[in-house]
């Protein structure tokens, strides 16, 4: 390129003066642009994740210190009673939410999807919940869960004075008080994704479907459905990491409680780390969240690549 | 196969009137295109006829039904989209199957059914694949087949050849004439392609404003326009509009005088079938086709020739042909020469003009004398 470039110049017997100083700036300018933040990312996730894992196998306590202990930090945490209940119900909380709000979310998208009135009034009261923080959620929920001034009161105040509602109160329970709040908050986010889906389904589907003779429930199940596909994972990826983070909303809803019944890891993590001064403990508690987070996360973005050369290979 | 009627059929979306009072009739068997500009409500008519849209006012009847209120599953049609609209996440197989699927056909049935139409569109070798790894050509024919798959009593096209490039779309287009042939079911084929309606129908119908202009076989409709904007659309390059006067030639025969080169205006005799024209302003409408290089062995072999000398504008070699663009007045005409004769830029010529296919149209109503 360079050696045409200086040939052309020769033959019109002009000095090429290379590239100006205004065409080099507009060739940096996007690395001015990104390095801040990907500096940023790169000291966030590599260096502290790097860190967290060393001290998660230091005999850290109340402050990091670098003596080496190996895996003692782990085989500790899984000792304990109440991480093991933490990450059992990590998985329990994560299986039902996730599949009870992707379930009510695509149940609502495909009612809003029928072409109702008022569309836009169904959608923003649906998609409200997102807007309010999981703090003010469970802050609520726990005022509705709570028997003495809650629905039980409502209800017994109505005359059926022997109707129970204790959910978040009895240690079977409560998680399941904790899913439903969840669920709540979230799944009008999934329907909102859900929506948009089914609305950027090309339209000649569902009328070619139509002459083809199947019914409104077929051709979501065969045709309208596996076209949205996609959306269904990347739903449920974004619902996982929601699920694995929680804290607030458990923190405010059941702190925990009834007893230990409810601890979720982000819980434990917190309380090793800044109430009780196991740093390295908080660490390996911590490396153990982001083991569950890869599992996941890992294959799919490894699935997201594999699809995305497919369909460049297919044009 | 049936018969299509349709009646007086209105739509309207909210306030605008999309479609105003169309009226077509296509016998059992017949080829029908419905052809027009982009946005004359082709699409929506054909949509109506599937039962996709409601009909706001009219009827509609396949065979002797009135199918006004039958959902399009129950109407017993089959369509070929422009996007072809295949189901993307399923096989070919699986996308030609899927209506007999849905209406309990037995899967003996099904495969018996598949075969005779793979092998009909030579479509076998691509049974497996997802639409996505299929070219444009080869989705076109799955659509197709899909269609084709069932035994409808009519088939509807809305301009399925338009993704193709321009070869395939005349290969595709011979092919679906030759089905059409083999199959002789009753089709309402929409395009914007005034080539592909010539080609294809038996009657073609020009839609204009959510009104038919015309509807009749292909040859009238090129020959004999019923108005301007028929005139205009069908044929390209388009008909040549010259205002005109009528009055007499020399012998005292019915003839038209145009401006010429300069202020000058040239009188031509009207063809002998052209008479009791009352109107004294017309506009003359030659197609390019009937626009020569004049010689007198043209003239004795063709007395309805008239002569004409134009300054030459332009000229554009098509290979087949050369069109040539010539002034008159302030108009500028079109011709469609040989390459042998083609004119030159910045010559005079002189032209013949075959005025036993000139139309003559009033220039208030628009519509052929
Ligand atoms: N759902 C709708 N709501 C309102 N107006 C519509 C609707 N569908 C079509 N129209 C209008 O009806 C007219 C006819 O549309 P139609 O799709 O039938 O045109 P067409 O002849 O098929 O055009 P093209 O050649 O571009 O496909 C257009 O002016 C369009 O804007
Ligand atoms: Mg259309």
């Amino acid at each position: 390129m360079s050696s045409i470039d200086t040939d052309v110049g020769r033959r019109t017997g002009q000095a090429n003066p290379g590239p100006s100083w205004r065409e080099r700036l507009t060739k940096a300018l996007p690395i001015f642009v990104l390095v801040p933040s990907l500096a940023a990312s790169f000291v966030y996730i590599f260096v502290f994740t790097s860190w967290t894992l060393y001290i998660s196998l230091s005999n850290s306590s109340l402050l990091p210190s670098y003596g080496f202990v190996g895996l003692d930090n782990y085989a500790s945490l899984w000792s304990n009673r109440r991480w093991n209940i933490a990450y059992s119900n990590l998985f329990f909380f994560s299986a039902f939410y996730i599949v009870g709000a992707m379930a009510i979310g695509l149940a609502l998208a495909i009612l809003i999807d029928q072409r109702v009135r008022g569309e836009a009034m169904w959608r923003t009261i649906f998609l409200y919940p997102l807007a309010v923080s999981f703090i003010v959620t469970g802050t609520v929920w726990s005022w509705l869960y709570n028997p003495v001034d809650g629905i039980q009161m409502l209800v017994r105040s109505l005359g059926w004075t022997n109707f129970n509602f204790a959910l978040a109160s009895d240690r079977n329970t409560a998680i399941y008080a904790i899913i439903i709040t969840g669920i709540w908050q979230s799944s009008g986010f999934a329907m909102a994704l859900f929506l948009a889906g089914l609305r950027s389904v090309d339209q000649d589907l569902i009328k070619a479907a139509q002459i083809d003779g199947a019914s409104t429930f077929r051709t979501y199940r065969k045709v309208i459905l596996p076209v949205i596909a996609p959306i269904f994972l990347a739903v449920a990826v974004i619902q996982i990491q929601f699920a694995i983070k929680t804290f607030d909303l458990v923190a405010a809803l059941t702190r925990g409680g009834p007893g230990i019944s409810t601890t979720f890891p982000a819980i434990y993590v917190y309380d090793l780390m800044f109430q009780r001064g196991q740093i390295g403990e908080g660490a390996a508690a911590a490396m153990m969240m982001l083991a569950a987070l890869a599992v996941v996360l890992v294959p799919y973005s490894f699935y997201v690549v594999w699809r995305h050369r497919k369909e460049s290979r297919h044009g | 196969m049936s018969s299509l009627t349709i009646r007086n059929l209105r739509k309207s979306f909210g306030a605008v009137e999309v479609l105003k009072g169309i009226n077509i009739e296509a016998q059992a068997g017949e080829f029908i295109a419905l052809v027009g500009p982009s946005g004359c409500g082709k699409s929506t008519l054909l949509a109506m006829i599937a039962g996709l849209e409601t009909v706001s006012e009219g009827e509609i009847r396949i065979g002797d039904r009135l199918v006004n209120s039958v959902a399009p599953k129950d109407r017993d049609i089959a369509m070929v989209f422009q996007s072809y609209a295949l189901y993307p996440t399923m096989t070919v197989r699986e996308n030609i199957t899927f209506g007999m699927e849905s209406r309990g056909v037995p899967k003996p049935q099904r495969d018996e059914a598949v075969k005779r139409v793979s092998a009909l569109l030579q479509i076998e070798p691509l049974l497996g694949r997802k639409p996505g790894q299929l070219s444009g050509g080869q989705r076109q024919r799955v659509a197709m087949g899909r269609a084709l798959v069932r035994d409808p009593k009519l088939f509807l096209f809305d301009e399925p050849l338009s993704n193709l490039d321009a070869k395939l779309r005349v290969d595709m287009r011979t092919e679906i004439k030759k089905l059409h042939h083999r199959v002789g079911k009753t089709t309402v084929y929409v395009t914007h392609d005034q080539v592909e309606a010539m080609t294809l129908a038996s009657r073609i119908a020009v839609m204009h404003q959510g009104q038919v202009q015309q509807f009749d076989e292909p040859q009238t409709v090129y020959d004999r326009p019923a108005n301007m904007f028929v005139a205009g659309f069908m044929g390209s390059p388009a008909m040549n509009f010259i205002p005109a006067e009528v009055g007499t030639d020399t012998d005292g025969k019915p003839a038209v005088s145009i401006k010429t080169a300069g202020a000058s205006t040239t009188m031509l005799a009207l063809h002998e079938g052209v008479s009791g024209i009352s109107t004294r302003n017309v506009i003359l409408g030659v197609r390019p086709e009937h626009i020569f290089r004049y010689s007198p062995e043209l003239k004795a072999a063709k007395p309805s020739i008239a002569k004409v000398d134009a300054p030459v504008e332009m000229v554009e070699p098509t290979g087949a042909e050369t069109i040539g663009f010539m002034r008159f007045g302030d108009l500028e005409v079109v011709g469609r020469f040989d390459p042998d004769e083609a004119p030159r830029m910045g010559e005079t010529i002189t032209l013949g003009i075959d005025m036993s296919h000139a139309c003559l149209f009033d220039p208030i109503t628009k519509k052929l004398l």
